[in-house]
């Protein structure tokens, strides 16, 4: 179904070629367990559980226009509920069950926060986190602030246990990238890109705005509470005031805004970034938070787009098949409602008006 | 007689909720601006006021008066500097911009002022614990009692200045329609700024009376945030009066709820915040003539 | 004399291309009526001319003075004032409220508060109601009476007849034309063609953003105008009649 003077493309040649090569580096990296040494398998684990909690940020944000300061409430959960798993289970599964279990939580919270609109979201989150922190520190096997372990974990091997974590946060980063990569090239993808550029636009057309939200809620909360569950895994200490700590967002917020907003690639580059700054300077505390901070105002004010957006307007790159790519031919035959002649420059972000008119394209020539 | 006690308390320490929570809310109802770093200003102000007291020996009161034009110039070079810029690029990057600063200021306030808690209490004597026993239990502090008193004159006083001055009824109709007020001659930008300016002035106020009924760290904003944000949702965004009625619910919600537990204080806080926060969004539903169907997201 | 100038402006809405090189000269006491089909540009020119939207090309003079970087309340206190479209009135204010807003920053001259009053007498017993309330003849007077707060030597008033019933009409255009007596400049942008040509001296007439048709409107005929209104000429609007 093409209608005269629209062509809308998903795949360009660099992203076929960029495809072939991530799907190359994902297998390889499967066996650095078996040929690198402890710190560098550790490090690596790290960086995937940065890379998913960026991921999911960005697709709150990103994709769903919700800025959440309070997902550090599920990264706590997932911990949280591992822990008290671990009890019935053997530790790995009660990890995994812990994170689903905590993600679920996100259910009956999503009733009542995705009616709040812009900062009275953030806040809300960041109220819904503090009560989950509350929470769980009147769980008395916990002991209040100090904390407890995950004991269950020294029944294994450090080596073992150390492939392990590697190998389960790489699977978690695989899938979670992967659901929000079917999500995005769905037809639902469609309906989020509409409501990331204008949420009443959106809804007048017949987007299901509310319920996108919550699936996107709903998935963010999944990715952070496995998160959660694995960064204790690699951790075995439980603080409460830690995982439910203000920071994540910080870390969050961070790797989302530098590396690009609203862009699948951008969180990926972000997290990297991220975690090479903390590599080459250490956690070095405040002083560290406080650059980090500036960093995130600065690129918010003057770069909203992040790295990863700069890198696409200047190159047309686009290394995944995400998004469409609209060429206009002849667009005077095809007129849109406004009867104002536009030409449109490939990979460009084009009005609501004529995106409207593509997205009922998009559609059909997905097939 | 116990919670009758609990209950006068509870009314009281919302005075204070409401001085920390109207500057919040007057900036949320002119710029449409939810001021992540709002607890952290308040803390900020704590500062200013200890430095003061801590270095001339001046009376935490007139540190204080010092303080207010302070906040209110960095109030007025927030809106310039940062959330002007931001507001141009759409409802995010406000969000952004306010966290990213939240935790600056906090991190900056411990480089600056270390991790030990602070408090003005010893500072203005007699005060912090003096106070009037009414009848048998009930006994109230006399600090209470000024921060209440306190918090009645800052909000009729924003209540009158907005209602019946010239400036205030600029800064209302600019908060309706920017636009609009600049093609009937008000210079927007500046009305802005210099209601940012006032909502954050407020922040000295409640900074002051903060350090002088607890201690207080660093990290002690972001949950002034959050009591601020309750007392203003609960009492209905943009109301000056509502901002009271909102900081004395929850006021009472949590020293009742200190009586069942030791989290209970903070965790009735938050339960009151949800279940007005419920209530109102089911309320708005049924209104708006959707079924109970959708309202309760049954059918989603 | 020639009190504003237009000199080769363009505005865009997004992609949208709006006003497409306009130039155009408005006398002192003159009445220019901007006429033309909804989406020919002419609330984005009123807009650029108050100052409400940036344009991308071109500039505006008042009073010889080159205005085009002015910030909108900058031009106010030059003597330009604008009547929104849909007339925007601050809804959370009293009808006086509204008023006393404009008058703040006034330059000298006729209009105050009574004076105001006393042109839009239908305003005065309603003048501590909140604007939210009044009625749609109402709420155009007391954003026309707004405007004239800042007693401005040039009106723009955008579409002030629209969602009015015919009574209110009338009863407003009364009024303005107590307002031309006072030999204020108008700019008018008016739907009702015959009314437009009726209370203005001169007509210009957008299509697509651009002008197609300029002259007195004494010597216009209304043929000419619906021509140029839809964009056709004359053998072609002929022929269109037919069909």
């Amino acid at each position: 179904m093409t209608q005269p003077g629209i062509r809308v493309t998903h795949w360009t040649q660099a992203s076929s070629r960029s495809v072939g090569f991530v799907v190359a580096l994902l297998v390889a990296l499967i066996f650095v367990p078996l040929v690198a040494g402890a710190n560098t398998v550790d490090r690596l684990t790290t960086l995937y559980l940065y890379v998913i909690l960026a991921a999911m940020w960005n697709a709150l944000a990103g994709y769903g226009g919700l800025v959440s300061v309070g997902q550090q409430a599920f990264v706590g959960l997932g911990a949280y509920a591992a822990i008290k798993l671990a009890a019935y289970m053997s530790a790995y599964p009660a990890l995994i069950i812990g994170g689903l279990l905590a993600g679920a939580v996100s259910l009956p919270i999503s009733s009542i926060v995705l009616r709040l609109r812009g900062g009275e979201f953030a806040v809300g989150m960041w109220v819904v986190a503090a009560i989950a922190h509350l929470l769980v520190i009147l769980d008395p096997t916990i002991n209040g602030e100090t904390g407890t372990s995950l004991l269950a974990l020294s029944a294994f091997a450090a080596e073992t246990r150390r492939a392990v974590n590697y190998w389960l946060s790489q699977g978690a980063m695989v899938v979670f990238l992967g659901l929000l990569f079917v999500l995005l090239r769905s037809r639902i993808g469609a309906a989020v890109q509409a409501i990331r550029d204008d949420e009443d636009a959106a809804a007048s057309v017949g987007v299901r705005v509310l319920a996108i939200k919550r699936l996107i809620f709903v998935l963010a909360a999944f990715g952070c509470a496995i998160a959660g569950a694995l960064w204790l895994a690699t951790a075995i200490t439980f603080q409460p005031r830690t995982y439910f700590g203000l920071q994540w967002t910080a870390y969050m917020i961070f790797m989302v805004i530098v590396g690009g907003l609203g862009r699948f690639e951008g969180p990926i580059l972000g997290a990297t970034l991220f975690f090479l700054v903390e590599e080459i300077f250490g956690a070095a505390g405040v002083w560290y938070l406080i650059v980090l901070g500036t960093t995130a105002i600065l690129f918010a004010l003057f770069a909203p787009r992040g790295i990863w957006g700069v890198i696409e307007d200047r190159y047309g790159l686009r290394l995944l098949p995400l998004g469409y790519v609209v060429s206009a031919i002849d667009i005077e035959g095809a007129s849109p409602p406004s009867r104002t002649p536009v030409r449109e420059t490939e990979g460009e972000t084009i009005s609501s008006a004529i995106k409207a008119s593509a997205q009922t394209q998009l559609a059909g020539s997905e097939k | 007689m116990t919670w009758i006690n609990q209950v006068v308390q509870g009314v009281l320490l919302g005075g204070y909720y409401a001085v920390l929570a109207c500057g919040l809310s007057l900036m949320f109802g002119v710029m449409r601006i939810i001021n992540l770093a709002h607890g952290d200003l308040v803390v900020l102000a704590a500062f200013i006021i200890w430095l003061i007291v801590e270095q001339s020996g001046a009376s935490p009161f007139v540190a204080t008066l010092i303080t207010l034009p302070v906040m209110a110039l960095i109030g007025w070079a927030l809106q310039r500097g940062l959330l002007e810029r931001s507001l141009r690029t759409g409802m995010l990057v406000p969000v952004l911009t306010t966290f990213g600063l939240a935790i600056v200021l906090q991190n900056a306030m411990l480089q600056a002022f270390g991790a030990d808690m602070r408090a003005l209490a010893p500072q203005i004597g007699d005060l912090a614990f003096a106070g009037w026993a009414i009848v048998g239990e009930i006994h109230v502090g006399q600090l209470s009692i000024l921060i209440f008193v306190a918090a009645v004159l800052l909000l009729g006083g924003l209540h009158i200045f907005l209602r019946r001055t010239a400036f205030g009824r600029q800064i209302r109709a600019t908060a309706e329609d920017a636009d609009v007020a600049e093609l009937v001659g008000v210079n927007a930008r500046a009305t802005f700024a210099a209601a940012a300016a006032l909502a954050t002035a407020t922040t000295a106020l409640a900074g002051a009376l903060m350090a002088m009924r607890a201690a207080y760290d660093p990290y002690s904003g972001p949950v002034q945030l959050i009591f601020a944000f309750e007392a203003v949702v609960i009492g209905g965004i943009g109301s000056i009066w509502g901002t009271l009625v909102g900081g004395i619910v929850l006021g009472v919600a949590q020293s009742l709820g200190a009586q069942f537990h030791a989290q209970g204080f903070l965790l009735a806080g938050h339960a009151v915040f949800l279940a007005v926060l419920a209530g109102r969004l089911l309320v708005d539903r049924i209104r708006s003539g959707e079924g109970l169907q959708r309202t309760l997201g049954l059918d989603s | 004399m020639t009190m504003l100038r237009v000199d080769a402006l363009d505005a865009h809405h997004g992609l949208l291309h709006a006003v497409r090189d306009v130039s155009l000269e408005v006398a002192e006491g003159e009445i220019l009526a901007l006429i033309g089909a909804n989406g020919a540009g002419k609330t984005t020119l009123l807009r650029a001319i108050a100052g409400a939207h940036p344009p991308t090309r071109g500039r505006v003079l008042f009073d010889g003075a080159d205005i085009t970087m002015l910030p909108a309340h900058r031009r106010v206190r030059k003597g330009l004032a604008l009547v929104p479209e849909g007339r925007r009135l601050f809804s959370g204010l009293t009808v006086e409220e509204n008023l006393l807003v404009a008058g703040a920053a006034a330059r000298p001259g006729p209009w105050n508060a009574s004076t105001v009053l006393e042109v839009f007498p239908l305003l005065r017993e309603r003048r501590h109601a909140l604007a939210a309330n009044l009625s749609g003849g109402e709420q155009q007077a007391a954003a026309i009476g707004r405007a004239l707060m800042t007693n401005p030597q040039l009106l723009l008033l955008d579409e002030v007849s629209l969602g009015l019933a015919p009574v209110a009409v009338e009863t407003l255009y009364r009024s303005l034309q107590l307002l031309i007596e006072r030999s204020t400049t108008i700019v008018i942008v008016e739907q009702d063609l015959d009314r437009a040509l009726k209370v203005s001296s001169r007509i210009v007439c957008l299509l697509e953003g651009r002008i197609t048709l300029e002259g007195r409107s004494r010597d216009i005929t209304r043929n000419e105008v619906t021509g140029a209104y839809f964009g056709l000429r004359g053998a072609k609007f002929a022929e269109a009649r037919v069909s």
